[in-house]
């Protein structure tokens, strides 16, 4: 399936989503009604919305009662290209996008080569309009080659379309390269991303330190190695005033840092993967490279930690952490294997946990990824259903029950870490700028 | 009385029951013996095939197994892997599908990576031994040294037992504290704390990081090489240090009950952890003894694994 080229072809369709729970987490609306849209947009909703009948000439989409609300945006996603196509094209991470609720897909710049350059941009854009489901926007590379040396050219880097900056799964080690990269951020007010891993203390990790990695005799990474990055770099925005986002925070002593800054009034943000309140280290016994991922699987403790930082607001935004990895690359000892996890298709479910067994509300959990990752990366017309927003929906079924059956999984790696496991909510329908991307109703 | 071994392969040691162990280690001492003897042969595994297979290099454990499995009379092949396919990009996967296809009926591994043989386990049809992989296990020097304490001390519940220097990458140390615990001896571990792995404690063990404290009055002391390669400057200052802080001598071994006996698991390096004159004491040092029985133990484990194995004629357990 291929968006169509021209999509302002349907650019005048009426479509009426009736029969739905609409949920939009920025505005907090929960009820049951109709939504219309108009070519791209949304164009009106509200539960009295066709009470009196849909008119003639508008498609009606009959929601069957699931909960109809923004597609997710999922802040940090690897794909393949250019580089490693073999592990990930647009077509497939975009399908299985689709397939997850993902509606815009932020891609890392750790590719081969490294999106450093605005043409890099442009490549990306390109091949991502022209062979992806979803919408997918860039984030650029902090520094030319990820290399934690000189700063990349940010401005025209942004002007070709880079929506932040961030040396994806490398850590910005220098603090004087870090230091001038968000003073140099402050030009165009957007969110410069650390992968937050002190290098010289996690070299050779494969794992959480700790008991676990004792037994099975594997390197660790300590939680310091994250907690002290994050550390630094605080102090390094109260000296230049930058905004500033941690890409996955996975330990308590790193969000009592991130508290401790917000609490000052710091442009402090960050997120975490879904892996990291779902799974702790355990998942790794019997050197399950599946679960073998960077930062690694905390404790116990971490994980409640990160659950209690997404309920307080520590945490602002839920990503899929997609590593996708081809088989020969996890067919390994485990020192040996990549690190990575596939999440796209599996990031709702897992994030739901939070709702079933944590007391969150459904807008709640939907909020760190809609209207949170909108905000921060400055994408207004995304991420919430209100009247001149972009028709990027997701139908969903908060309760369905499955499977994880990696056999079904529409990306073209399989590793993920729940594999066979039961998860409950899954994805009906997802639309891009009104267009249908992906259906799975009942029938249809 | 023992009620056999009931696993397919030998990976480790945690995990193994109380009965399994003892019936490794009695089936090991009746092979003890039989060493000793001109005609050492036996043909409970005639027909069978081992292979060895090192992807790191080894003297002493390769040749211990080789001997064991010709002692009953089984055909040994011995691979090192790091000089052939390996290099030739052949993942470890593929050296395991390539050997399965042979038919052997044991593979005894090395790897460097922690967990590299349980994943060949897995993907193989016949009995797998964990030689040594990474600083996860290496379940027959602690089943040889247990055998070696039994001997000379009857049995191993209730021994203190100290072992001392790098923890941190020793599988020796691993399988070690699970043997001990699960019998029901005491260990301590004595090492700087830059050799220390976080959380040990949680193993069951007493840490010590003052040799003098964590060798008073321990019936055992086992001795770790310092894999001097990846050390100086890194995790101890240097090794005149070392050998200062922690390396075994006289007057440290003092400190220990008059009739401690002392271990290595080989090869030492002498002047670094351990003092010539102490590692030669014929009447404490049990070193060579813990070579000889590495041999016994080597048999017994081939013995037990090969009885699981489809196939087999005779008395299966």
């Amino acid at each position: 399936m291929k968006r169509p080229a021209n999509p302002g072809a349907e650019k005048g369709k009426l479509v009426a989503y009736l029969n739905a729970r609409l949920l939009d987490p920025a505005s907090g609306l929960d009820t049951l009604g109709a939504l219309l849209t108009v070519g791209d947009q949304i164009a009106d909703l509200g539960p009295r919305l066709f009470a009196d009948g849909v008119p003639s000439g508008v498609e009606i989409v009959d929601c069957g009662g699931l909960c109809l609300s923004p597609g997710l945006i999922d802040m940090h996603a690897f794909v393949g290209e250019p580089g490693a196509e073999h592990k990930e094209s647009f077509a497939s991470a975009s399908a299985a996008a689709a397939a997850g609720g993902i509606t815009t897909l932020i891609c890392l710049p750790n590719t081969d080569p490294a999106i450093d350059e605005p043409a890099i941009v442009e490549y990306v854009e390109r091949r991502a309009r022209e062979n992806s489901l979803v919408r997918v926007q860039p984030m650029a590379a902090i520094t030319k080659g990820l290399k934690g040396e000189e700063m990349a050219e940010m401005g025209l880097l942004v002007e070709a379309g880079a929506v932040a900056f961030t040396d994806g799964d490398r850590t910005v080690a220098s603090a004087r390269v870090m230091r001038r990269a968000l003073s140099y951020s402050t030009l165009f007010g957007k969110l410069v991303i650390q992968h937050a891993q002190d290098p010289s203390l996690s070299r050779d990790g494969v794992m959480n330190e700790g008991d676990v990695a004792t037994r099975l005799g594997l390197a660790g990474i300590p939680v310091a190695a994250e907690a002290m990055v994050v550390e630094r770099d605080v102090r390094l925005v109260a000296l230049t005033g930058a905004r500033y986002h941690v890409s996955q925070v996975t330990a308590q002593e790193t969000l009592e840092v991130i508290r401790a800054a917000k609490a000052r009034g710091l442009k402090v943000t960050c997120g975490t993967a879904s892996h990291y309140f779902a799974l702790n280290e355990n998942a790794v016994n019997d050197y399950r490279t599946f679960a073998k991922v960077s930062p690694p699987l905390r404790t116990e403790d971490d994980r409640r930690a990160v659950i209690e930082g997404i309920k307080d607001g520590t945490i602002d935004v839920i990503v899929s952490a997609h590593l996708p990895q081809d088989v020969e690359s996890k067919r390994l000892p485990f020192a040996q294997a990549a690190f990575g996890a596939a999440g796209l298709e599996t990031m709702l479910a897992v994030a739901l946990t939070l709702h079933h067994d944590h007391g969150l509300s459904l807008n709640q959990v939907l909020a760190k990824m809609t209207a949170a990752p909108a905000r921060l990366l400055g994408l207004s017309s995304r991420g919430q259903l209100k009247a001149g927003a972009k028709a990027d929906l997701m139908l969903f079924d908060p309760d369905k029950p499955w499977r994880v059956d990696v056999d079904k999984l529409k990306g073209k790696s399989k590793n993920t870490p729940y594999e066979g496991l039961p998860l409950t909510g899954k994805v009906a329908m997802t639309v891009v700028d009104g267009l249908k991307v992906f259906d799975e109703r009942p029938g249809s | 009385m023992s009620t056999g071994y009931p696993h397919r392969h030998l990976l480790g040691i945690e995990g193994l029951s109380p009965p399994a162990i003892t019936y490794l280690l009695d089936l090991a001492d009746s092979y003890v013996e039989q060493n000793r003897q001109i005609d050492k042969k036996k043909s409970t595994l005639r027909g069978r095939t081992q292979i060895n297979l090192f992807f790191e290099s080894s003297t002493r454990t390769s040749t211990s197994f080789e001997l064991a499995g010709k002692r009953l009379g089984a055909d040994v092949i011995n691979m090192a892997v790091q000089r052939s396919s390996v290099s030739k990009g052949e993942t470890l996967i593929d050296t395991a599908m390539t050997l399965n296809a042979m038919h052997p009926d044991v593979l005894v591994v090395r790897h460097q990576d922690s967990g590299a043989v349980h994943l060949l386990s897995q993907k193989v049809g016949c009995a797998v031994i964990n030689a040594g992989d990474g600083a996860h296990e290496h379940p027959t020097q602690a089943l040889l040294d247990a055998l070696t304490i039994r001997r000379r001390r009857g049995r191993l519940e209730g021994q203190v037992v100290a072992i001392c220097g790098d923890i941190l990458h020793s599988r020796v140390a691993r399988s070690n504290i699970h043997l001990l615990n699960t019998m029901g001896a005491r260990v301590r571990v004595i090492g700087p704390p830059t050799l220390m792995p976080r959380a040990v404690e949680e193993l069951g063990v007493e840490v010590h990081h003052d040799m003098a404290r964590g060798l008073k009055d321990v019936d055992i002391v086992m001795m770790l090489r310092l894999q001097m390669e990846r050390m100086q400057g890194a995790y101890v200052p240097s090794l005149k240090e070392y050998f200062h802080l922690y390396g075994l001598d006289q007057a440290k071994l003092a400190l220990a009950k008059p009739d401690a006996l002392i271990m290595h698991p080989g090869p030492m390096n002498r002047g670094v952890e351990i003092d010539s004159l102490v590692a030669d004491d014929i009447n404490r040092s049990v070193i060579r003894e813990q070579v000889e029985m590495g041999v016994a133990v080597r048999m017994a484990c081939l013995e037990a694994l090969t009885r699981h194995l489809p196939n087999v004629q005779g008395e299966a357990s």
